[in-house]
């Protein structure tokens, strides 16, 4: 398939953007080098939608870019201290919905939820934690599932469905309820074919799944947000995967 | 006369003295006084008031955590902790740090001496020592220090962020790195860091020196007083090298009693409860520890850095041995046994990390990548290390999912639980006893508290500010004096 010519255009913060039909508004701000902060949404799987956290004002409502295709002339506002303002609250009542203790926890530094509060200059968890009883399952050899963590961005349930075949994880629940499961006999992470290789073990954003036995092995200075934002890995990410050019 | 004040034979109708907060450093203590109409002591308790519970919420964690989460005890000592746990992990995970790791570990730990015992001579006690005891309350503090001795004010913040680098380039943060993990380090330190470090070395041993010279002097131009106040005989606890060398970060436990003679040496700290035993009191939330074939009215000991200078057989570094053997002399040839000799030893052990710091900085295995080894998975591990307060036990069991299923730790402090008790309780009767209360004598009970550099007693870490309540009830049950000092340092009543 040869690319579609970019000869459409919408604007974000003023500025003209290109894209192709099918690019959500995510996809064409990141390819044009426009950041639009995120938790949910990996470009190596189906948009979701769920974290809230890249939604942007389209010709005057609040969209998810992650999930609304790109339309010729659409104007976007991104990067406003009001949209900012709304990211940092979701931000903290993700920390407050959870029990992420940064101090003690193996994936800070690497954690997309810590970085994004840096960010979004989150100082504080603001709102009154909920500190809820959540599950801790160890049974796997090789990783160790925390739902003390989770964000339920679904990540795992789309990578362990779309790469590995495996349909390890799904959510269960509704509303404050709402969780993610293991989907074996007796719920235990052990009683899968989950494997440490898979992809579902290594997209998780938070703390939430880890290979056991790998804790602090990179040193402070060295993780991923240690040595650069959130917002550059992320635009990395899109280049990184972005389809080699068509000869055609 | 261990417990002879601990509980008074007919407490009815004694008016009770509390002194509460003591400190607010890892937590609250008080102490109570009892005493008649007469104002004669009949019972005095340094009680720990506050519950943690980090024994409890570690279980469930991965075992790779703890380390890291258990430093969290602390904000002055975080690296022993830290380092204990690991101890215990190296255990967990079968291997023993490779010699280029254990230096970097010793090199953090030896900056955490420096740093923490440098806390606590210059800003936490030197202001008792250098203006006396019951001196001008609003001039015995570290503004008054800054203001009469500028200089060793300052020699105190240096050797402090001196320390303070040492632990940032080998954990990665001043406070709560995360360099050291189970069978090993996650980091070396680089070529540019030894230099950055080996640049002030000769000034922070200088200073070191100095030091102990200040305390020898201000020890010796009183020693009448430093000898006999709140002093007492006891057992003391340490770690020492197979040799019978100082050794603060790894060795076999060594215990002598009051007279000197040894009640066990060299033993395999993995199996420390064959030891020893902890005790719990109904009026402390903290235990009372003892050594088993002495029982629990008997086996009380004293650890940290008097403990470990009295039971060492020599210092493998030069300028802290020769300090030893004048305080050793000083002391008549045995173990001194004074409580405000604790500050003499603290400052022989400061130096002595500043030397060791100078010896491992001059090693290039510091530079080395080989950092971890691991090997048979255990289910229990047990790592002592040598704090700068004293011996600190860390124990842990896990499952076979790798989650912590139990965990004990017996913290400097703890130990010398029992002897602060008795430091409090000479001290009442020396110098309280019978007499009107004032802010200077209560200060002597702070004095004694602190000479311990209790991990509890922040009172020392609060600069000056820690808040006091003094009542005086008499035998009716009507108070006759109040005396509140604020968190500002100012007093009312």
């Amino acid at each position: 398939m040869g690319a579609s010519p970019m000869n459409k255009t919408i604007t974000i913060d003023g500025k003209t953007v290109p894209f192709v039909d099918g690019q959500t508004i995510m996809d064409a701000a990141m390819a044009f080098g426009i950041y639009i902060p995120h938790l949910c949404h990996n470009p190596e799987f189906e948009p979701h939608g769920s974290c809230k956290l890249c939604v942007v004002s389209v010709n005057g409502r609040n969209m998810t870019s992650c999930t609304m295709p790109a339309v010729e002339d659409m104007v976007v506002a991104n990067d406003t201290p009001e949209l900012n303002d709304d990211r940092k609250a979701l931000v903290q009542m993700l920390f407050v919905e959870g029990n992420h203790i940064c101090p003690a926890c193996e994936a800070s530094g690497n954690c997309q939820l810590q970085a994004a509060a840096y960010y979004l200059n989150m100082l504080s968890p603001h709102f009154t934690h909920f500190y809820p009883q959540r599950k801790v399952d160890a049974s796997h050899p090789d990783i160790f599932l925390d739902l003390n963590r989770c964000i339920l961005c679904e990540l795992c349930v789309r990578a362990s469905r779309e790469v590995d075949g495996k349909n390890v994880f799904g959510i269960s629940g509704r509303g404050i309820d709402t969780h993610l499961v293991v989907n074996s006999a007796s719920g235990r992470l052990g009683d899968t074919n989950f494997a440490a290789t898979d992809k579902a073990a290594h997209v998780c954003p938070t703390g939430a799944i880890l290979i056991k036995r790998q804790g602090y092995k990179i040193p402070i200075g060295q993780r991923t947000f240690d040595r650069k934002k959130i917002s550059e890995v992320q635009m990395e990410l899109i280049e990184q995967i972005k389809p080699e050019p068509d000869d055609g | 006369m261990p417990f002879e004040l601990e509980t008074a034979a007919n407490p009815d109708n004694l008016q009770r003295v509390v002194i509460e907060p003591v400190t607010r450093v890892e937590g609250h203590g008080k102490v109570t006084l009892l005493l008649d109409a007469d104002n004669r002591v009949h019972q005095a308790r340094f009680h720990i008031v506050e519950f943690r519970g980090f024994e409890k919420f570690i279980q469930g964690r991965p075992f790779t955590e703890v380390p890291v989460l258990v430093q969290r005890l602390c904000g002055i000592c975080p690296v022993s902790h830290n380092l204990a746990a690991s101890k215990a992990m190296d255990m967990i995970v079968g291997g023993t740090p490779p010699p280029a790791a254990e230096k970097l570990r010793r090199l953090m730990h030896m900056g955490q001496i420096l740093q923490s015992h440098a806390l606590h001579f210059f800003h936490l006690s030197s202001p008792d020592l250098l203006f006396g005891f019951a001196a001008d309350a609003g001039k015995r503090n570290i503004a008054g220090l800054v203001a009469d001795f500028p200089d060793i004010a300052r020699q105190g913040i240096a050797l402090r962020r001196y320390g303070q680098e040492v632990i940032r380039l080998t954990s990665g943060k001043r406070v709560h790195g995360t360099g050291v993990i189970p069978g090993g380090m996650s980091r070396n330190l680089s070529q540019d860091d030894r230099d950055y470090l080996l640049k002030e070395i000769d000034q922070v041993l200088r200073w070191s020196l100095d030091a102990v010279k200040l305390i020898k002097t201000i020890y010796s131009e009183h020693a009448d007083l430093y000898n006999g106040f709140g002093s007492y005989r006891s057992s003391f606890m340490s770690l020492v090298r197979e040799d019978g060398a100082m050794d603060l970060y790894h060795g076999g436990l060594r215990a002598r009693d009051e007279h000197g003679q040894t009640i066990f040496d060299h033993v395999d700290y993995s199996r420390y409860w064959d030891y020893i035993h902890e005790e719990v009191k109904s009026w402390s939330y903290m235990k009372f520890p003892f050594i088993r074939s002495h029982g629990r009215e008997e086996g009380w000991y004293r650890v940290g850095p008097l403990a470990r200078i009295n039971n060492c057989d020599f210092i493998p570094t030069p300028l802290a041995d020769a300090e030893r053997k004048t305080f050793k002399e000083f002391g008549g040839g045995s173990a001194t046994h004074a409580t405000l000799a604790y500050h003499w030893a603290r400052m022989i052990e400061m130096l002595h990390a500043a030397e060791a710091i100078e010896e491992l900085l001059y090693d290039d295995d510091l530079l080395s990548d080989d950092l971890l080894n691991t090997g048979e998975r255990q289910l229990r591990g047990v790592g002592v290390i040598e704090a700068p307060r004293g011996t600190l036990i860390h124990h842990y069991r896990i499952n076979e999912d790798e989650q912590i299923v139990r965990a004990n730790l017996i913290v400097a402090t703890t130990h010398n639980n029992q002897a602060m008790n008795e430091a409090i309780r000479q001290v009442a009767l020396q110098y309280l006893d019978g007499q009107q209360l004032t802010e200077g004598l209560l200060n002597y009970i702070e004095v004694a508290i602190r000479a311990f550099d209790p991990c509890l007693s922040c009172a020392t870490h609060a600069v000056g500010k820690m808040p006091l309540e003094v009542e005086l009830i008499d035998a009716e049950g009507v108070m006759t004096q109040r005396l509140i000092k604020d968190s500002d340092g100012r007093y009312r009543t």
